[in-house]
């Protein structure tokens, strides 16, 4: 039984991880109809400037806001010096960001060296959370409430300010958000940074769990490629909903079938595009 | 006789003669060329000539290359068997894999090819009891066709120059050929050639396949070269090449690619002996072409010449 209660407690631990990658890849795709090849890489990046942080920050949580926007700040650099250029011309732009996904994982190994760097876990979660004779890990609880803040906060700010309707005016019809006014070119800088804080936020906030190695990031851009694709392009639901799918799906099958868990992953992937191409949550695209 | 013909008589003249004029690690390296320039070029009926830009283009290349080993590895069977068993395997893999890419076209076709060949690496690198995981097959050997061992490097560059000639001719012919036509009027307008009468979907999906057989075969080619396959050969990484291979050189050409494969297989090499930086400096290619040189280097090369032309008439 605690096999069971323990292996649920990792998947949505490992879902709320994914939130925070694959919102920002689908929020930058539904907009900017980029897909962001470098989400991986800022994840990893993201890591990698938490475990240095820490060594001058005293809270993880300070460190993974601080890393956010450092990893939001080379995101920004590169939508406006790259990306920017490159308008229009949809695979042009993903091979860029292929290209700046092995830049910087190529860089991070020439800078922290090939080893694995754990994060520690902060010392108030260290000791597990004991309910009704289960043991829960507390530092996955927690992570858990983060992505669940964090989707209610997106959805706000979506849905209830400003800048979200924006937003959403940009990716139902672009053109019509020029038109009446919208800085559509100021807000793909807006939202890319947005995309690339959560990555690296997320990064420093799985290190704990994951710590930062070579590879991660190729290791979480297909799952969150899988996330988007089943959720939907552009749909904040369809990522938190795809999010906790692939969580569960992914934990469980490399604790049940480890030989084939890759397989598995990507069966619920492949149902959804089968009968419902766009996604569990995707609108109908252009 | 156009100049254009004599440059390509030059360079068969060139390619037939090398193993005269150059030494082993030359010979090898050429080899390489090849079976990049084949794995390209069979992307390139995708990308250049489709306008589907595949992310998963390894998933053949590596495929073919693992069930040649295996069947080999498990089954015992004779080259004569594996080769035509792995081509025929990997071909149906594309079949299925078609049905499922081109539910999408543009970045969604691209999303899916990289999942489904991710789907593949990791079933390679986790399932271990098959596959050997991270240390990959080991024990494999050359085929010798006709008594003609190709453990011997001349007689693997022969082999592999008559494959590649083979292969680059046939697709140049597919490419021509009515069918390509089609293909192209697929590419450019999509929605005319559907009120033309054209079935699409259908000529998107034959060319999926066809694309998927060559890469096969260059995965035999690859396995048959190294001896040896690792899941590295599944990577998006393996894709990457592929695809940076297709755009460097100029994709939608015939040339391109070749080209394109010559300049990746040999920067790779040229960079591993010196420093372990590959990667980056393949991150900076594709930005640099990309931003620089969006159409290739045979489409550029060419522009550069009509330019010149143009300038000094006669």
């Amino acid at each position: 039984m605690q096999f069971w209660v323990i292996q649920t407690l990792n998947s949505l631990a490992l879902g709320g991880l994914l939130f925070l990658l694959a919102a920002g890849f689908s929020l930058i795709f539904g907009l900017m109809r980029i897909a962001n090849l470098t989400h991986g890489a800022l994840y990893m990046l993201g890591a990698y400037i938490g475990a240095s942080l820490l060594k001058f920050v005293p809270n993880l949580w300070l460190a993974a806001l601080l890393g956010g926007l450092l990893v939001a700040l080379c995101g920004g650099l590169f939508e406006r010096l790259i990306l920017r250029k490159l308008a229009g011309n949809e695979l042009g732009q993903v091979l860029v960001t292929l290209g700046m996904a092995y830049i910087i994982a190529d860089l991070c190994l020439v800078i922290w060296g090939g080893d694995p760097i754990p994060l520690p876990t902060p010392e108030a979660l260290e000791l597990p959370l004991e309910v009704a004779g289960f043991m829960f890990p507390s530092y996955r609880l927690a992570v858990v409430v983060i992505a669940v803040v964090t989707a209610v906060v997106l959805y706000v700010l979506m849905e209830r300010t400003r800048l979200g309707a924006m937003i959403r005016a940009g990716v139902d019809d672009m053109q019509m958000a020029r038109a009446v006014g919208i800085p559509v070119s100021r807000l793909f800088t807006t939202v890319f940074c947005l995309g690339a804080f959560l990555a690296g936020a997320g990064g420093i906030i799985g290190g704990p769990i994951m710590s930062a190695y070579p590879g991660l990031d190729f290791e979480m851009l297909p799952l969150a490629l899988v996330v988007v694709i089943l959720g939907g392009v552009g749909s904040l639901i369809g990522a938190f909903v795809g999010s906790f799918i692939i969580g569960f799906v992914y934990t469980f099958g490399i604790a049940l079938f480890p030989q084939l868990a890759y397989v598995i992953l990507f069966l619920p992937m492949i149902l959804v595009i089968a009968f419902r191409p766009r996604g569990l949550f995707g609108r109908s695209s252009t | 006789m156009s100049a254009e013909r004599a440059w390509l008589l030059a360079l068969g003249g060139a390619l037939v003669g090398l193993p005269w004029l150059a030494g082993e690690f030359y010979i090898n390296l050429v080899s390489q060329i090849f079976i990049a320039a084949i794995f390209a070029a069979s992307l390139n009926l995708l990308v250049g000539y489709a306008g589907l830009p595949s992310l998963g283009h390894a998933a053949y290349l590596g495929v073919a290359a693992y069930m040649s080993a295996l069947l080999h590895l498990h089954s015992g069977l004779a080259h004569w068997a594996t080769a035509p068993l792995a081509l025929a395997a990997t071909t149906l893999m594309a079949c299925v894999f078609g049905l499922i890419a081109l539910r999408a076209t543009g970045l969604g076709f691209l999303m899916l090819t990289l999942a489904l060949s991710q789907v593949m690496w990791g079933t390679a690198f986790r399932w271990v009891g098959l596959t050997e995981g991270d240390n990959g097959l080991r024990g494999l050997t050359r085929p010798a066709p006709f008594g003609i061992d190709l453990d011997d490097s001349t007689a693997f560059y022969y082999f592999a120059l008559a494959i590649t000639v083979a292969a680059v001719w046939l697709m140049a012919r597919f490419v021509a050929s009515p069918f390509g036509a089609a293909l192209k009027g697929t590419r450019d307008q999509p929605r005319r050639m559907s009120v033309l009468g054209h079935d699409v979907w259908l000529i998107r999906w034959i060319t999926f396949v066809y694309a998927g057989f060559w890469g096969a075969v260059s995965g035999l080619l690859f396995v048959y070269y190294n001896k040896y396959i690792h899941p590295a050969s599944l990577s998006l990484t393996s894709s990457a090449e592929g695809i940076l291979s297709v755009i460097a050189g100029g994709s939608g050409t015939l040339a391109g690619p070749l080209v394109g494969a010559a300049i990746i297989v040999i920067l790779k090499n040229l960079v591993s002996t010196y420093v372990d930086r590959w990667y980056m400096l393949m991150g900076f290619v594709f930005v640099v072409i990309v931003v620089f040189m969006p159409d290739g280097l045979v489409p550029g090369m060419r522009r550069l010449r009509a330019r010149w032309k143009t300038r000094n008439p006669g």
